[in-house]
């Protein structure tokens, strides 16, 4: 396997507050790369660092082997696909002009891009003749973040950064979304960074998981090997699934 | 009254507002895009174009008399007051549109990777524009009342038959102004209102 991305002795501070030190991690090809942590641990800052949403203030990020400051910003972005909370949809394009955003800016041929779009609809199981010219009012949680997540897919990226994608939607819906993710990142084989506060959600999703406390990582485990980590914030986690299961 | 005295009257009304808005649009656009991202330059214009609009209008049209260049009577000055007042509730909307438009939307439209004049021309500006188009309709609205004031300094329009009537003393001739620059008025609202729920097709 090889590394995709890497963080680098990477640190950020804002004035003289720390909110990350001493990030070394590497992201491998194939794999989906749970970073878990509380609310305030520096997940979704981790996470902006990739794409050059934010910048880091020590260290660095690599992506395809190369310094995340010597890639041009516009391509780099191209080149990784991005999920958040509330799915982030345009909501004056239709749902088939929100999926073929990076097409149209990457100057697909139209009639590419139509099927590509349609494929991609079909992919996260939306009829695309329904869908496709619907506006994001019009659909449900569900359906919203699986339009961001197709969009996400659009111009086929090697990695899709997820940012608690899940986190807002009813736990059926949640449950259900998260098996697609499983189905999707399987026939696709991509790699993903998955950003979740959720450790059952990390548990059922990651290959690896990456736990943050107060900026610095904690435990850096296999999934499989996860349940046995013996430091006071996994076990935190940890308690939270034997107290469902005692109930 | 004549109707072949009001309309001429009417449609230089028309004329004097139409230009006003107009320009104001055009200084607020440019000034909107720049403060959304300046906090302090902000605070100070729209303070600025506050205190401007709080100006009583004959005494903003007394001050712009003896200014060299832009004062003066007729209708430079007049348009150029009736700017000044279009310019708040034009420039703030825009302002306020612009940076209200959810942190999500901008932030998921970097990471898409659009430069940042893609996503003020794509993202910002469309998703502004209802608020835009109501501070348009606002400031349309209240210059065609202001413009009646215009007459005092030689502004001409239909305040022109306002202050003849009231130094003659003839309620009829005060109407033949008020009314036609009433019914302006309420036709603005209806077709800038109209316009701004079919803009609106997405909410």
């Amino acid at each position: 396997m090889s590394t995709l991305a890497e963080f680098r002795n990477l640190q950020y501070k804002i004035s003289e507050r720390t909110i990350l030190d001493e990030i070394s991690l590497q992201v491998e090809e194939g794999e989906t790369l749970v970073l878990l942590g509380r609310s305030g641990s520096g997940k979704t800052t981790l996470l902006k660092m990739v794409n050059r949403i934010l910048t880091p203030t020590g260290g660095e990020v690599r992506f395809e082997g190369k310094a995340a400051h010597d890639w041009d910003p516009i391509q780099l972005r191209r080149r990784i696909g991005y999920v958040i909370q509330d799915a982030g949809l345009f909501p004056h394009y239709t749902v088939e002009q929100n999926v073929g955003l990076v097409p149209r800016l990457e100057k697909w041929e139209p009639a590419r891009i139509q099927s590509r779009v349609g494929e991609l609809l079909a992919l996260v199981g939306l009829a695309p003749e329904t869908y496709g010219v619907r506006y994001p009012r019009q659909l449900s949680g569900g359906e919203k973040q699986r339009v961001g997540i197709a969009r996400a897919l659009a111009a086929d990226p090697p990695l899709l950064l997820l940012d608690e994608p899940f986190a807002a939607l009813d736990p059926v819906t949640r449950f259900e979304m998260q098996q697609q993710f499983l189905k999707l990142r399987d026939s696709l084989n991509k790699t993903a960074l998955f950003v979740t506060h959720d450790i059952r959600e990390a548990l059922l999703l990651g290959s690896r998981i990456a736990l943050l406390k107060d900026g610095r990582l904690e435990v850096v485990a296999k999934a499989s090997e996860f349940e046995s980590a013996s430091s006071p914030e996994a076990r935190a986690f940890l308690s939270t699934l034997e107290t469902h299961a005692a109930q | 009254m004549l109707l072949s005295e009001i309309l001429p009257a009417l449609l230089e009304h028309l004329w004097l507002v139409g230009i006003s808005v107009a320009a104001a649009i055009v200084i607020s656009a440019p000034v909107a895009v720049l403060l959304t991202s300046r906090a302090r330059l902000r605070r100070w214009t729209l303070g600025v174009v506050n205190v401007i609009q709080t100006i009583p209008s004959l005494a903003l049209f007394g001050f712009l008399i003896p200014i060299p260049f832009i004062g003066g009577v007729g209708k430079r000055t007049t348009i150029i007051a009736l700017i000044l007042y279009a310019l708040l509730p034009i420039l703030r909307n825009a302002v306020v549109g612009i940076m209200g438009v959810d942190a999500g939307v901008r932030e998921s439209a970097l990471a898409m990777g659009m430069t940042h004049r893609q996503i003020l021309l794509r993202v910002e500006l469309p998703l502004a524009f209802p608020t835009i188009l109501a501070g348009v309709r606002i400031a349309t609205v209240a210059t065609i009342g202001t413009a009646t004031i215009a007459a005092a300094i030689g502004g001409g329009g239909l305040g022109t038959f306002v202050f003849r009537g009231i130094a003659m003393a003839d309620s009829n001739v005060i109407l033949a102004g008020a009314i036609p620059a009433a019914l302006m008025a309420i036709a603005a609202d209806e077709v800038l209102g109209w316009l701004e729920r079919r803009i609106c097709f997405w909410a």
